[in-house]
């Protein structure tokens, strides 16, 4: 850091103060207008474009014919997508929450001072690392009945393992788990939350009360319950996104029987298989409001969510 | 302090659950590592000994010839895919620190009318689904006749990303005010006050940038399997797909593709750690 000088000190006062004012607008605007163009060509106008295709039967080659508000009726009558959508929900229901409350558990093993702390990091890391593609190849492989290990070590346990990829009651779960592995990223930034809790509240529980539950329960999970349920939201909302780890267990049919047709799944199949660009617009359209939706949930009730203590800037 | 006490005065209980507490984490440990070291394993074996019964925790032979056998497919033209991926991600990192670099300057530390509206709309940016923008710009790129290149895949990272503009924008907040205020009254342009003071202020911000950028260009798979058509053209992510889904059978290869797909990630986040846990901790602010 610099020594902090009086800001006024040296100060050129009037027009030359003006010149320089305005010269630090223009480069302002200079410094941001390839992320303005961007803003604009890719996000914005792509926005517009998205709702108007979504009243049209559009097939990328040849003009599009306009009927208004068909796609959205042919949407409903879909079973494909009454299918992904249960799927989806599902998934993102399920997932998200185990993934997060694990992560917690975890980010609280590691909120401890020992010689191999950053070792466990490292590895609870390395998932997060992991292209989607090869892990959930690799899941497929450890899940095969006489190639993986895993329903080895359950039967070592007694159990009966379940056909994972074949039975369409359990398909799902083989990609919930996939969804589980790299949390390590959660429990990362759920750590910072924990060591971010200031020493003198938690050495007065340690001194108040010497069972660890105890400071858990009164000190730990309120000061983290909102950041719990913020990320809940979001990442319930990126799960509705969910797609490489659809596509390569399931394919584009959410073998076995639908039950792993994930919403993006049916989106790409209509555009980029059947080339019903009009109708993939309707369902991304669908997909914003109600991403959009949860969103607006998110901000209404923010205060009473978020504590940011010290708020600075 | 006071924790210190508590524990001196309970050393022998803290003995047995300091034990208890890393068979715990070691466990844990295992699990997570066991998909990574399935995949490796499995890379050495040959097709018939990943299905042979008992299962062999290690490969016996080691095939190491399987390296050499992925090397020379001419389906799967790895070596090709590889340095693809490796442009892909360069390409991308690079548009990326340089044009977020810009943008987040003006919003951190340049004071403009409609700054705030701007910024506002690229938070609003960062919420929306990519999906929700991909058809339109598919359609446009597909009629400038770029649609089978990497033209659409790199060249709006040239152009910035709202996320990473607001993880910059952070680091940029830090930077002293004063710095840039007395370089102007020494006279120096703004280009030179960003390019020269400014921009070795956040050198960690800029790494961790391209350190992110990089290995989600690795992973990314959408764009590329919409965008490009040809197996020579591939990135790694798509490459290993499509040689899955039409070699089902061959695990060992797939596996072994899988190993140096992830390989360089795994080696370039163990040198530079500091620099990812860096990133995630203003990804908690968020």
């Amino acid at each position: 850091m610099v020594a902090e000088l009086p800001s006024s000190a040296g100060d050129p006062r009037g027009p030359r103060r003006k010149r320089a004012g305005r010269s630090e607008a223009r480069a302002g605007v200079l410094f941001a207008l390839p992320w303005m163009t961007a803003l604009v060509v890719f996000t914005f106008i792509p926005l517009v474009l998205t709702f108007v295709i979504a009243q049209a039967k559009f097939q990328i080659a040849g003009p599009p014919k306009w009927i208004g508000w068909g796609n959205y009726e042919a949407m409903w009558k879909d079973s494909a997508i009454w299918a992904s959508v249960r799927v989806t929900a599902t998934y993102a229901l399920v997932s998200v929450p185990i993934k997060l409350v694990l992560a917690l558990g975890l980010a609280m093993f590691l909120n401890r001072a020992t010689a191999l702390s950053g070792f466990y990091r490292t590895i609870f890391y390395l998932p997060f690392l992991m292209p989607a593609v090869a892990g959930s190849i690799v899941f497929m492989l450890l899940l095969t009945p006489g190639a993986g290990p895993v329903n080895l070590i359950l039967g070592a346990f007694g159990l009966d393992p379940p056909d994972w990829l074949k039975d369409p009651h359990v398909a799902l779960w083989t990609l919930i788990m996939l969804s589980l592995w790299p949390l390590g990223v959660e429990t990362l930034v759920f750590l910072g939350g924990l060591q971010n809790i200031p020493k003198e509240i938690s050495e007065a529980a340690d001194l108040d009360s010497p069972r660890a539950w105890h400071k858990l329960v009164w000190i730990t999970l309120p000061m983290i319950t909102p950041v719990i349920l913020f990320n809940m939201v979001i990442g319930i909302i990126s799960s509705f996104q969910v797609f490489t780890q659809a596509l390569v267990i399931g394919g584009t049919t959410g073998a076995p029987a639908e039950s792993t047709l994930m919403y993006m799944v049916v989106l790409y199949r209509a555009a980029f298989r059947y080339f019903n660009v009009g109708y993939a617009a309707a369902m991304a359209t669908v997909l914003f409001v109600t991403v959009l939706l949860l969103t607006l949930l998110i901000f209404r009730t923010a205060k009473s969510w978020v504590y940011y203590e010290g708020e600075g800037r | 302090m006071t924790t210190d006490l508590i524990r001196r005065r309970t050393a022998p209980r803290h003995l047995v659950s300091s034990i208890i507490y890393h068979c715990v984490m070691l466990l844990f440990a295992a699990i997570f590592l066991l998909p990574f070291y399935w995949m490796v394993i499995s890379a050495f074996k040959s097709n018939i000994e990943i299905f042979s019964q008992p299962i062999a925790w290690f490969p016996d032979p080691i095939r190491w010839e399987n390296v050499s056998a992925l090397f020379a497919r001419t389906d799967f033209p790895f070596l090709r895919q590889f340095a693809n991926s490796v442009f892909y991600a360069g390409a991308v990192a690079f548009g990326t620190c340089f044009s977020c670099a810009l943008a987040a300057y003006s919003f951190a530390c340049l004071r403009w009318r409609g700054r705030n509206l701007v910024f506002a709309f690229t938070i609003c940016a960062l919420l929306i689904p990519p999906i929700v923008t991909f058809l339109p710009t598919y359609i446009g790129w597909s009629r400038l006749g770029l649609n089978g290149t990497y033209w659409p895949l790199i060249l709006p990272s040239f152009f910035g990303d709202a996320f990473y503009i607001f993880m910059l924008r952070q680091f940029f907040l830090s930077v002293p005010r004063e710095l840039m205020d007395a370089a102007r009254l020494d006279g120096a342009s703004e280009f030179r006050i960003w390019w020269q003071i400014v921009l070795p202020q956040v050198r960690v911000a800029l790494v961790i940038v391209a350190l992110f950028a990089i290995v989600y260009t690795w992973n990314e798979f959408f764009g590329p399997l919409i965008y490009l058509k040809t197996r020579e053209d591939f990135p790694l992510s798509v490459g290993l797909f499509t040689f899955r889904s039409q070699r089902a059978v061959e695990w060992s290869i797939s596996m072994m593709g899988a190993t140096f797909t992830a390989v360089p990630m795994v080696v370039l986040f163990l040198f530079t750690q500091r620099f990812f846990q860096q990133g995630l901790a203003t990804k908690g602010l968020k």
